[in-house]
């Protein structure tokens, strides 16, 4: 019963966003005060429905939601729920790598700063943790971005693709929003290579961040089940220690650390907003900030609230899923 | 916030064993130096090493004014003009941003805009939790269960994309030194109300239930006196924790508000989000420095009190903390194991939950 928390929650986030974003008045004004003469403005803000009761306007709101219908962007005129297909694939596509390189990067040495506790590796491991945890992740991705675009020349420097892969993608046909689907679709492994390596910076500097949050995750909840009687137990038996590490110990550790992993999807969207600014990724992050430039707040609410909504949908799931796998949680 | 800075002091040199001082000196028991000397090693040295790093963050902040060379919004001197995108000199150590600007003292200005940001925001946000926490525990009923409803919700809400929410409605995003300040920091108080509601919320309802709550009650003491004297001192024992790492997070959540424009105005302010915002196009054509040094600030900043935080959470928590093996004498067990049984309910999930 505890899951149908998910509905009330959904509701205040939803209703939060939306008497914030009034709470600075009508969004016209807000976008194009100043440009247009007061009695444009009326007519802008009749023609749209802003000068309606707010309650008839939250109701309206309320409902289009339910229907998937976040009203339409002032400074280009789009439906936000294109905006929202459009740029959400490369904002999931630039979240997983991200999710990859965290994975790859955060648990193995988390099980050796556990294991080596209080020796050298871990003493190293838990600054480098703290490191990348305290830098913002737009400062490490303009020092990824200086040293190896613009000094070493490897990575390009900004975007997802160059014009001339997009122009043979454009050819075959190929517009899923994923670039790497797209580029596998040309059949060309050179506009592949293209597209990985805009990937591989942003990646990077968006992984690092999760990564450290993951190493010290993974680190304490080992230290704990390694303190434990069964793998003392099963040290005594002759286990060996690589397996006990990785097979005795790592199970019973996982389910406190998928459901933190699971939390970690706030501070994941919120690097990929900050990341995709500085590299030009054209996500929904990238969006939001040309958005919020432009003062475009209806745009803003939209991809807002759609982000929320999907934190709080990610965290209901995920403790649903400790539930399922471990037998002492129960609601 | 303000006791690890002012304590920030090398560590006294331990002398006899605990247990044969007695109760010892008072500032020894004071919070974080009680912590020092209770630390060994690594855990020391993360912890001095934060230390000093505050200090040093503090410091810049308070002494801006005699530190920094010029002023944050000095585009002049008498002999003329600094001139943009200068690089390193004798005169611009740091150099100079696209703005025309000196980096090292918009740079040391930025340490006090971020430290009055943090202090505002911690303080308000400690005030406003710990009262909601401490009624809403203590009453309970349906607006206890709304508040929490709330709380979660508002937990769950990604940190930045609320602050700038708040920064829209408070200031329409841009505004004076004070005003943007005042701005950034209670956008920022939103974010972190929840993590203090909650923290004290479960201390005051475990607290409810014991004995001598129900004593105070039969003796007739008034529910103030109750909730005052004996809940709330029993219920504040971790928030030293989350304060050192809202702080950081504070921090960082400045940044990014400045980063993606809805800081304070380069006029009115330095603000190091702001100066990296500026700095996007400059790494593009090679010019390193207006993006390093602001970006260097940031992280050693937010860094020392991570690591500040990082240490009283393990030295808080029994199955993280490290013994010296040559003092474990039983009387200086009894003194540690004071901390240690608040934080029972803090470990199931594993420390790393508060920093989300």
């Amino acid at each position: 019963m505890r899951f149908l928390l998910i509905i009330p929650t959904v509701f205040i986030l939803v209703t939060t966003v939306f008497v914030l974003m009034r709470a600075t008045g009508d969004p016209i004004t807000a976008a194009l005060g100043g440009r247009l003469t007061p009695d444009q403005l009326a007519e802008r803000i009749q023609a749209a429905g802003y000068d309606r009761p707010i309650l008839v306007q939250y109701w309206e709101y309320l409902s289009g939601i339910l229907t998937g219908d976040f009203g339409t962007t002032i400074s280009d005129n789009r439906p936000v729920t294109e905006v929202l297909t459009t740029y959400g694939a490369a904002t999931l596509e630039l979240s997983t790598y991200a999710v990859l390189v965290a994975l790859v990067l955060g648990v193995p040495f988390g099980m050796i700063a556990a294991y080596r506790r209080d020796l050298l590796p871990d003493a190293v491991l838990r600054v480098l943790a703290i490191l990348a945890y305290a830098t913002p992740v737009f400062f490490a991705g303009l020092l990824l971005k200086l040293i190896f675009s613009v000094w070493l020349g490897w990575f390009p420097v900004a975007g997802r693709v160059s014009t001339a892969g997009e122009i043979e993608m454009r050819k075959a046909g190929a517009d899923s929003g994923f670039m790497v689907v797209d580029a596998l679709a040309t059949g060309d492994p050179a506009v592949l290579l293209d597209v990985l390596s805009h990937a591989v910076l942003p990646s990077l500097a968006l992984g690092l961040l999760t990564a450290g949050v993951f190493l010290r995750l993974v680190r304490t909840n080992m230290i704990s089940t390694l303190g434990t009687e069964f793998v003392v137990s099963a040290r005594s038996r002759g286990v060996k220690e690589r397996r006990l590490v990785t097979a005795h110990a790592w199970r019973p550790a996982l389910i406190p650390i998928i459901t933190v992993a699971g939390m970690q999807i706030a501070m994941l969207l919120v690097g990929a907003v900050l990341t995709e600014t500085t590299f030009e990724w054209r996500g929904l992050g990238f969006q939001l900030s040309e958005y919020l430039q432009a003062r475009d707040f209806v745009a803003v609410q939209g991809i807002v609230v759609v982000m929320a909504v999907i934190v709080a949908v990610t965290n209901f799931l995920v403790d649903v899923i400790a539930a399922l796998v471990d037998p002492r949680v129960r609601y | 916030m303000t006791a690890p800075e002012t304590q920030g002091a090398p560590p006294p040199v331990p002398a006899a064993p605990e247990h044969l001082q007695g109760r010892g000196a008072w500032f020894k028991r004071l919070p974080v130096v009680h912590q020092v000397r209770q630390s060994v090693g690594l855990q020391r040295g993360m912890l001095v090493t934060g230390l000093v790093l505050c200090a040093v963050f503090v410091v810049t902040a308070v002494g801006a004014r005699w530190i920094a060379p010029y002023g944050w919004s000095q585009l002049r001197t008498p002999e003329g003009a600094f001139g943009a995108q200068q690089p390193p000199s004798a005169e611009h150590w740091f150099g100079t941003t696209v703005g025309g600007y000196d980096v090292l003292s918009r740079v040391v200005w930025g340490a006090q805009t971020a430290l009055l940001v943090v202090i505002v925001a911690v303080t308000a946000s400690i005030v406003v939790g710990v009262l909601l926490g401490l009624v809403s525990g203590y009453f309970g009923g349906w607006a206890d269960r709304v508040l929490v409803l709330v709380a979660d919700a508002v937990y769950a809400f990604p940190s930045l994309l609320l602050a700038i929410l708040l920064a829209i409605v408070i200031s329409g995003g841009q505004s004076s030194m004070w005003g943007g300040v005042l701005a950034a920091a209670l956008s920022i108080t939103v974010v972190f109300v929840p993590q203090y509601f909650r923290v004290v919320r479960a201390e005051v309802v475990r607290i409810k239930g014991e004995a001598f709550v129900d004593a105070a009650r039969v003796l007739g003491t008034p529910h103030r006196r109750i909730m005052t004297r004996h809940v709330l001192r029993n219920s504040v024992r971790t928030l030293p924790l989350i304060v050192t790492l809202n702080a950081s997070e504070g921090i960082l959540t400045l940044a990014g508000l400045g980063f993606l424009g809805f800081g304070i105005e380069p006029t009115a302010a330095a603000e190091w989000g702001y100066d990296l915002q500026r700095a996007v196009a400059d790494v593009t054509s090679g010019i390193w420095w207006t993006a390093l040094f602001p970006g260097l600030a940031i992280v050693l900043a937010a860094m020392g009190m991570t690591l500040v935080g990082e240490s009283l959470n393990d030295l808080a928590d029994p199955r993280l903390r490290v013994r010296s093996r040559s003092r474990k004498v039983a009387g200086a067990v009894a003194a540690t194991s004071v901390d240690a049984g608040s934080d029972a309910d803090a470990g199931t999930t594993g420390p790393s939950k508060e920093e989300s």
